[in-house]
């Protein structure tokens, strides 16, 4: 579980976090969701320790991060997954070798173990046979599925995805979402996922933090955030034609 | 008028201050750029591979085209000093010697570590910066990698070797000083040979090896610098370059000056 309190970061004179607590459960798909512009990769880096906060307190299954020491949080480090935006593999290296990356830096696998289970995880994201493969001879699609699988080859306790289906078409976008999910039950981590992708929060958003101008604006589930009051939110919400359709529908009793 | 020039002055002073800290807070990033290298040291067996790759890119890979360059600039080195030698009383054994000491002194460690600086100094730049904009480095780091001893460390380490290709530039430059003095019909063999072996001073050699090995660490750590702060885009690691290829010359330049106020003064 990752508990965040009154987490405040500024740049310059701009403040962009302004004060957020929140909580990501264990085992649950945890999303941070809002607007271009609202504070939610600030929000992620802090919690990943990449920025420094002005104030407040990000405690990973009951041990402040601000607390501990380098060696500590170095170690934490090594148990936290993430998939970035962009994928952000190595270009230098084949998709096999990406993927076996964190086991070959922090386990004492031989060569041999560390092929297994590279291609044990990447049997589990449908990628079979592009092991020799370079990032750049793989579509985008690809890619994100690789970035998943060395995100999770280490079994972390922590995976953090940043907009992990964005620039991706549908088909390919509901494959990762269900992934992560998946993964997320399976092993039993907390998952905390940013996105502006309703689709996304409506397949797998379990718990949901909505971030508006670097504040808290509501958090629920999935199941809640189409039902609730708040301006923000339903602004936010129903801004896609495809969800102000639905809603209509729902309104005519369709 | 006057109170215009005073207006130029605070102008000047201010913009000389402003330009004073900037470069002041780069320095200061650098000093804590090369304290980070040696932080947090990665796996020894993963290490052992970077430094073996980087002697590969860096010095085994700079090898045709510094030895190409070299082996040229020998040859007019020694054509330019016997197409001057008009005196019948100086010796044609000048020709081997203004080779040898051009050649060792100055052509090899100093033109050649501006020539890398160009060619290694761009690559290290513009791939550490590519690392920086697709959020690679982000990802080392959130994976609890030191980014710096893992993408910094194994170049310094590969430019120890840079005083072995500078060996071998050395050899190709009097080797094409030789071939164009002799072949050229400028002078003999026995004289050009004379030449290379008259006053010869070991000291003079040592002196190249040092400045080599402070370029060598220039030529790693500046353009690394460069590339692991620069910010933006494609655009970026575009200008990143450029801007690291002219400091990484104005360092050289300054630095062979001071050091051989210090070392043959």
């Amino acid at each position: 579980m990752i508990q965040v309190n009154d987490l405040r970061k500024s740049f310059g004179d701009e403040e962009i976090l302004k004060g957020i607590t929140a909580t990501f459960e264990k085992g649950k798909t945890n999303m941070i969701i809002g607007a271009s512009g609202s504070g939610k990769s600030v929000f992620l880096k802090n919690m990943l320790g990449l920025f420094v906060p002005d104030s407040g307190e990000i405690i990973y299954d009951g041990e402040p991060i601000n607390e501990m020491q380098i060696e500590r949080k170095s170690n934490l480090r090594k148990e936290m997954g993430m998939l970035f935006q962009h994928s952000a593999l190595f270009d230098s290296l084949t998709v096999e070798e990406n993927v076996m990356f964190p086991l070959r830096m922090f386990t004492k696998m031989r060569l041999k173990e560390r092929q297994e289970n590279a291609n044990e995880i990447l049997e589990r994201v449908n990628l079979v046979g592009l092991n020799k493969k370079m990032p750049s001879e793989i579509s985008g699609g690809q890619q994100k599925r690789v970035a998943l699988a060395r995100a999770v080859v280490n079994n972390p306790r922590f995976l953090f995805c940043d907009e992990p289906n964005s620039g991706l078409d549908p088909k390919t976008a509901t494959v990762i979402d269900n992934l992560i999910q998946e993964i997320t039950h399976e092993r039993d981590i907390t998952t905390v996922i940013i996105s502006h992708d309703m689709n996304s929060v409506m397949e797998i958003g379990e718990t949901i933090v909505f971030l508006k101008d670097g504040k808290l604006a509501w958090k629920g589930t999935n199941q809640e955030i189409f039902k609730t009051d708040n301006e923000t939110v339903t602004d936010f919400v129903y801004s896609s034609n495809l969800f102000k359709k639905v809603r209509i529908a729902q309104n005519k009793g369709l | 008028m006057n109170k215009f020039n005073k207006a130029l002055n605070y102008v000047g002073l201010f913009l000389s201050i402003f330009t004073t800290m900037r470069f002041l807070r780069h320095i200061g990033r650098y000093m804590i750029m090369l304290y980070g290298v040696f932080k947090r040291p990665t796996k020894a067996i993963v290490l052992k591979e970077l430094i073996l790759k980087e002697i590969d890119d860096l010095i085994i890979g700079s090898l045709g085209i510094t030895a190409f360059i070299s082996l040229f600039m020998g040859a007019v080195v020694a054509l330019q000093t016997a197409l001057n030698l008009d005196n019948p009383l100086i010796p044609k054994s000048l020709i081997g010697f203004a080779t040898k000491q051009s050649i060792i002194l100055e052509f090899a460690p100093t033109f050649i570590s501006v020539i890398m600086a160009g060619k290694v100094g761009s690559y290290v730049t513009s791939s550490i910066g590519s690392m920086r904009v697709t959020e690679q480095i982000d990802a080392l780091e959130v994976m609890g990698i030191n980014p710096l001893n893992y993408l910094i460390f194994p170049k310094i380490i590969a430019l120890l070797f840079y005083p072995f290709l500078i060996a071998i530039i050395m050899f190709v430059g009097i080797a094409g000083g030789y071939l164009a003095a002799v072949y050229g019909g400028l002078s003999s063999s026995e004289d050009f040979i004379v030449g290379l072996q008259d006053s010869f001073i070991p000291w003079h050699v040592a002196y190249a090896f040092i400045k080599t090995m402070v370029f060598g660490l220039m030529l790693a750590t500046i353009p690394s610098y460069h590339g692991y702060y620069m910010e933006g885009g494609a655009l970026e690691v575009g200008k990143a370059s450029t801007t690291s290829f002219v400091w990484t010359c104005v360092a050289i330049i300054i630095a062979n000056y001071i050091l051989t106020q210090l070392l043959l003064s």
